[in-house]
């Protein structure tokens, strides 16, 4: 606790480290990069609400809606969603490969964060290629 | 010697009160994300391009509707359930906790209330 009292002519005592103090290992990272990207889909969550009402509210909302994604910073915005959704749903079934009580040794679990790190852009990116080239779009 | 009373003991929730509920629902919602999450993914890429029409028909189509219902519903579910770990870990005061709680909840609910009556809309209007 930052409010660990110190006694006066005493050195201080030893805390015990936190985040910052440690070296950053690759299952270090894949934990905290599962946590942000959560709290960043739960804000997706809110466009994908906003889109699905303009939907329903008529063509005007609707392509308000889409005159904002189209532009650069809303592409960045729907890639960076896409990432997070492909990082956190990769991540989550390796939690859930871990609950079941695999892959819990140093070697495997730093493997496996970097594997889900890479996977984790090649999906999104592969979604985004096959957008711009006209193979998306199969329900119009 | 246990100072555990029998009760405590069958009732099984530790110090907790909540016993492992959390964990399992969190565990069994992320599971059913996993085929949902990859159901939303194919769509979105299917209905990129952006034509209002098919945006409607698409989710006029009772499948696509109440998949997607059950997408926004569980994600939801499970948001609040990572939200409150979150929380439980970095806010240390009982009372920012209930707020960022009943804040976390809100928005929640606001999400899919306007998801659910988005779907209900198109589904009757279309």
């Amino acid at each position: 606790m930052a409010d660990n009292p110190q006694r006066p002519g005493h050195r201080p005592r030893p805390l015990s480290p936190h985040l910052m103090h440690y070296r950053p290992t690759p299952t270090m990272i894949s934990s905290i990069t599962h946590r942000i990207t959560g709290v960043g889909l739960g804000l997706g969550m809110a466009v994908l609400a906003w889109w699905l009402f303009a939907a329903a509210r008529g063509p005007e909302p609707f392509a308000l809606f889409l005159s904002l994604a189209i532009t650069p910073l809303g592409q960045v915005i729907l890639f960076g969603f896409a990432w997070a959704l492909s990082y956190h749903l990769l991540a989550g079934i390796r939690h859930l490969v871990w609950d079941l009580g695999y892959g819990f040794d140093p070697r495997s679990a730093n493997r496996w964060s970097l594997v889900i790190f890479t996977l984790s852009f090649l999906a999104p990116a592969g979604l985004f290629v096959l957008a711009y080239t006209g193979n998306g779009g199969y329900y119009l | 010697m246990s100072l555990e009373t029998p009760l405590h003991r069958v009732e099984g929730l530790g110090s907790s009160h909540s016993g492992v509920s959390h964990f399992w629902r969190e565990r069994v919602s992320g599971a059913a994300l996993i085929p949902l999450g990859i159901w939303f993914a194919v769509s979105i890429l299917g209905l990129a391009g952006g034509h209002y029409v098919s945006v409607l028909t698409f989710f006029s189509r009772p499948l696509n509707g109440i998949l997607m219902a059950a997408f926004v519903v569980i994600s939801l579910y499970h948001l609040v359930l990572g939200l409150q770990m979150v929380i439980d870990d970095y806010v240390h005061s009982p009372g920012g906790k209930v707020v960022l709680m009943l804040a976390a909840r809100a928005f929640a609910l606001a999400c899919g209330a306007l998801s659910l009556y988005a779907l209900l809309e198109i589904a009757r209007v279309f």
